[in-house]
């Protein structure tokens, strides 16, 4: 594959990404975008869905995009909390594919879903099919939705969608609906831990 | 800083203002006058004006250099200029000594109409808020209805804040830079020592000193070096100075031992030759003043619902005097209110002082977000 040929293979899997999100969100929403990177993911909403939004970056360069791309962003670091957000300030609060590479996933959650009724999170499936047989194989797994080898990835929480339901329900939050998708995209019903990459959840509170 | 992108030779302009100006403290001023420089054009639909507002010592001479004076350049110049973050080939920018400054603006070394002497002492305490509404003449008598944005550092930054909620409709964006939206109980008791050692000068005269015909360079001298330790960060203190020894060897004596000794010396020298030392002791009291949501039981979030601009803030990782804490306060009342805000919080060691400074990404991150502004 040519770098061109990466690139735009890359920004269709982003394109995708961003069209099941939007997907969940209303028109005209508040939104808060953990982990928000150059801010593309606001942009695409507030083109598509005239969402009203934020983003919030630690890293200073990510922070320079989304200044430069005209979304609002805070720096600061989301693994101490979102402190200084106010209680259910925000329609929906999305983290898509960094809560991987966050040390406070507990913390992150129950924050996520005090700033916000609903939570939006995306994460790649560490039990998916090619990355079990990588392990199977004696390999740490380098797929589509992992696509850093072991030694300079950013992900530090390495996690299935089995282990992430479960701490859902430790956590008393309710999964409103999830969905699947294998590496080319397609949706997946049957056994998602197995045939599913790359996993998007609507979570609530618990009534 | 490169030349080629300079205003170059600029010039200052004064206006008066001949009907009173009601000041918060409840005094009158009978009219005033400002001194002002502008840089770039103002466009035709009166949409790029940018006003910089100036901090503790600072003045209207934002950027370039006067034609007899090539040296006095201006203290914002790396900020200021063609192709400069804050473009002048864009935007029409505006520099104003502020009511009660001693740069030509009418302050306590002019003349006092009423008794034909010099204000001293008894010129009136003013206040951010004064400063908005004498700058707000000015746009008026610029032909501005609007500031496409007001910027600021430090104090600066806190008549951007002040803009945003005394007028709200004559401001789309406020730039707010390592400020804060008041000061702690620590900000006041470093001015209250600085102003102490102005007053406790002998040469002070409760404030009459031009009339003694003497200055209090001493009390000034001890005010800017006391002042001059909160810009710092340790750190940068530690690698600029350390603990090197002026003449190599310990004199076991009080004269200058250590290099940051020399320098605190030198700064407060140089501060004292140019600067009132009334000037100096409003600009603390402004600041000690300034505290928005005093009128809202303390709380900014309401003080702000009148705002209606869109924000930059950025705070400096090393600046203790106004910690990137205060910055977030300012932000999240801006949340509160739904205003649109961006904040970064720069990496830079050179403490409060880095607003001053052409750091490369904060200078991007101001590139960026004027970009964006459209006029």
């Amino acid at each position: 594959m040519t770098e061109h040929e990466r690139r735009v293979k890359a920004e269709q899997r982003e394109r995708f990404d961003f069209a099941v999100i939007a997907g969940w969100i209303p028109s005209g929403e508040r939104v808060l975008d953990l982990g928000c990177g150059d801010g593309r993911l606001l942009r695409y909403l507030s083109e598509t869905r005239d969402v009203s939004g934020y983003g919030v970056e630690i890293d200073g360069d990510s922070v320079l995009g989304c200044i430069r791309n005209g979304v609002d962003v805070i720096q600061m670091d989301i693994e101490c909390g979102l402190s200084g957000f106010e209680d259910r300030s925000f329609d929906h609060v999305i983290i898509s594919q960094a809560l991987q590479t966050m040390h406070a996933t507990e913390g992150i959650l129950n924050e996520m879903l005090r700033v916000a009724d609903e939570a939006v999170v995306s994460f790649p499936n560490f039990a998916y099919r090619s990355n079990r047989a990588a392990i199977a194989a004696g390999r740490m797994p380098v797929s589509e939705d992992l696509p850093y080898d072991w030694f300079d990835t950013p992900n530090v929480r390495f996690f299935t969608i089995a282990d992430f339901e479960d701490l859902c329900a430790r956590l008393g939050i309710q999964i409103r609906e999830r969905l699947a998708f294998d590496e080319a995209g397609r949706a997946v019903s049957d056994d998602p831990n197995l045939n599913g990459s790359l996993a998007f959840y609507r979570l609530g509170r618990v009534a | 800083m490169s030349s080629e992108n300079s205003v170059g030779v600029v010039a200052a302009q004064r206006v008066r203002f001949a009907s009173p100006l009601l000041l918060k403290s409840g005094a009158e001023l009978p009219g005033f006058e400002l001194v002002f420089e502008t840089y770039g054009t103002l466009n035709a639909e009166h949409s790029n004006a940018v006003l910089v507002c100036h901090a503790l010592s600072g003045s209207h001479h934002i950027a370039g250099h006067y034609a007899d004076d090539p040296e006095n350049v201006g203290w914002w110049d790396n900020l200021v200029g063609p192709g400069k973050p804050l473009d002048t080939r864009k935007f029409f920018v505006v520099g104003v000594n502020n009511l009660g400054g001693c740069y030509g603006s009418t302050g306590p070394l002019s003349v006092n109409p009423a008794t034909g002497r010099r204000y001293g002492a008894d010129f009136p305490m003013v206040t951010v808020e004064d400063w908005v509404a004498a700058q707000a003449r000015l746009a008026d008598h610029l032909g501005i209805a609007t500031w496409a944005a007001v910027v600021g550092g430090s104090l600066g930054g806190m008549q951007a804040l002040a803009w945003s909620m005394q007028l709200p409709q004559r401001i789309r964006h406020a730039l707010v830079i390592a400020s804060a939206p008041k000061l702690s109980a620590q900000n006041i008791a470093f001015n209250e020592v600085a102003r102490q050692a102005i007053v406790s000068d002998p040469d002070f005269h409760a404030g009459h000193y031009a009339e003694n015909g003497v200055i209090p360079t001493r009390g000034l001298r001890l005010a800017r070096m006391v002042g001059h330790i909160t810009y710092l960060s340790d750190s940068q203190m530690g690698e600029k100075f350390g603990r090197q020894l002026r003449h190599g060897a310990h004199n076991f004596s009080y004269d200058v031992d250590f290099e940051v000794e020399s320098y605190l010396r030198y700064q407060g020298d140089k501060f004292a030759r140019f600067f009132d030392a009334n000037t100096y002791l409003m600009m603390t009291k402004a600041l000690d003043y300034f505290d928005p949501a005093y009128e809202y039981d303390g709380n900014l979030a309401a003080a702000l619902a009148r705002a209606q601009a869109s924000f930059f803030v950025a705070s400096f990782s090393t600046d203790w005097r106004f910690a990137p804490a205060r910055s977030r306060e300012i932000v999240f009342a801006l949340l509160h209110n739904r205003l649109r805000v961006a904040y970064a919080e720069i990496e830079c060691d050179a403490g409060h002082d880095s607003f001053l400074l052409d750091d490369p990404h904060y200078h991007s991150l101001l590139r960026a977000y004027l970009e964006n502004i459209t006029v």
